[in-house]
């Protein structure tokens, strides 16, 4: 009988018998119990029979999932893991090849007979001194032929300043109390970082005015020689991040807070939004310019291309300045 | 295969960027630390300026800055890859940097830079 119904079974699902498998077919094998005399006591001993069994199979099948579980783990996270290096592996030198061998199709290094040497470039070298006043030709066709697209840049430098802000800050309460964060900010900041170092001070002292004296004359003859706003404001940034350095947030507070970043940001972008603007207006639509162009060469000229360079310096430096200040202990 | 090697030779400025974008590529697909995922994503950023700023470049010719004397078109390199790597560099700064603030925000919540330990801790969260 038992044999027979485990090979029906084995039969029908070509599969090992597991103990929990056998178990089943014992309890099928098994001849019903003779209840000559249907006393309660052995409806009672049935019962304790099958609650027996029962407990028997359900920890049988917690014993299966906890190896399953056990396999996931430890087994499971390795394969899946080591399969997703050799596919990430396998997809990086994939593309690799791939470009490699798209390059026999480019155009040759550095001859003037390329494709992307084309009228563009030819009518903003011929042409753009002249229209625009700029000595460098970069600085004349970003803030003045491409000035809306500086304008985007300028305000994508702002916007990741306010994310940066909203995500970093550690406010205070609504009642003006600083937080418990933002204490420990304080106090961590206080405790590892330099303070008073004499060696960083003295170097300091030298560098940080010829660095910022340096920046803003790069911002000013954007026009003239390589740099402009960009650049200038980059490094502008760096001699303040300096100063903060060796003297500490007690002494750039004096001149530089969270308000002046609010101000100086908006002042430059709308200034810039308005000086721009007239472009809009003249210049287009064969209206006549009433900037004019000036000699190329001489710091007053180049038409809006100075102050709108001074305006994008001070939106880096600004931003620069406060990325560091963020990150380092969440306030400016 | 002669011909390949050669051709990679004659674009080594391309070949060039293009290991450098690889690098770049896999240390963002292979580390599980959030900040070198974050460096393997500025290393393609800086591939990328490589390949454009070196497509503007023609040989023996000035930077573009007038010159005293020289108007001509043929004194000058292409200007407008420059403009582009500029607008290139501001973004990916602040990309870099919300980037990073992200990461310290996560940081100062679990505790940990690895981000299979951080989806497993996330995971624990929901249940």
């Amino acid at each position: 009988m038992k044999k027979k119904i485990a090979d029906s079974l084995r039969k029908r699902f070509y599969w090992e018998l597991s103990p929990l498998d056998e178990d089943m077919i014992a309890s099928l094998s098994e001849k019903p119990h003779e209840l000559t005399r249907s006393s309660n006591e052995a409806l009672e001993v049935l019962e304790d029979v099958r609650e027996v069994r029962v407990q028997r199979a359900q920890e049988q099948e917690q014993e299966m999932y906890r190896q399953i579980h056990r396999w996931s783990h430890a087994s499971g996270v390795k394969i899946i893991r080591s399969m997703y290096r050799v596919l990430a592996a396998v997809t990086c030198l994939g593309i690799v090849f791939f470009l490699l061998w798209t390059v026999n199709t480019l155009p040759p290094f550095g001859e003037p007979e390329n494709p992307y040497n084309n009228e563009v470039f030819a009518r903003y070298v011929e042409w753009g001194p002249d229209e625009t006043g700029a000595v460098n030709m970069v600085t004349g066709m970003i803030l003045d032929y491409r000035a809306f697209d500086t304008f985007g840049e300028a305000s994508v430098l702002f916007v990741a300043a306010c994310s940066v802000l909203f995500l970093l800050k550690l406010h205070d309460h609504k009642d003006g109390k600083p937080t418990k964060t933002w204490l420990e900010a304080e106090y961590d900041d206080r405790f590892h970082e330099p303070k008073n170092d004499q060696i960083l001070q003295f170097a300091a002292k030298l560098m940080v005015p010829v660095v910022l004296l340096f920046g803003f004359y790069v911002i000013l003859n954007g026009h003239i020689t390589p740099g402009g706003g960009f650049s200038g404001g980059a490094i502008m940034g760096a001699g303040l991040i300096l100063y903060l350095n060796a003297y500490g947030f007690k002494k750039t507070e004096r001149f530089f807070t969270y308000r002046t970043f609010q101000w100086i940001t908006f002042g430059s972008l709308l200034t810039y939004a308005g000086l721009k603007s007239y472009s809009f207006y003249t210049g287009a639509n064969h209206l006549e310019s009433f900037v004019s162009p000036g000699t190329p060469g001489n710091i007053l000229s180049a038409g809006f291309i100075l102050p709108l360079n001074l305006c994008v310096g001070l939106v880096v430096m600004c931003t620069m300045y406060v990325f560091y200040t963020l990150i380092r202990k969440g306030g400016v | 295969m002669n011909g390949l090697l050669d051709s990679l030779w004659r674009h080594f400025d391309v070949t060039v960027a293009i290991l450098l974008f690889g690098i770049g590529f896999t240390t963002l697909l292979l580390h599980t630390n959030l900040i070198k995922k974050i460096i393997g994503l500025n290393i393609m950023e800086t591939a990328t300026f490589l390949f454009l700023t070196s497509q503007g470049y023609i040989a023996n010719r000035a930077a573009p800055i007038l010159m005293e004397g020289t108007r001509a078109v043929s004194g000058y390199v292409n200007p407008i890859p420059s403009g582009l790597v500029l607008t290139g560099i501001v973004v990916s700064v602040s990309v870099t940097a919300v980037m990073l603030a992200l990461t310290i925000r996560l940081y100062r919540r679990y505790h940990t830079l690895d981000i299979d330990s951080m989806t497993l801790m996330m995971k624990g969260e929901d249940e």
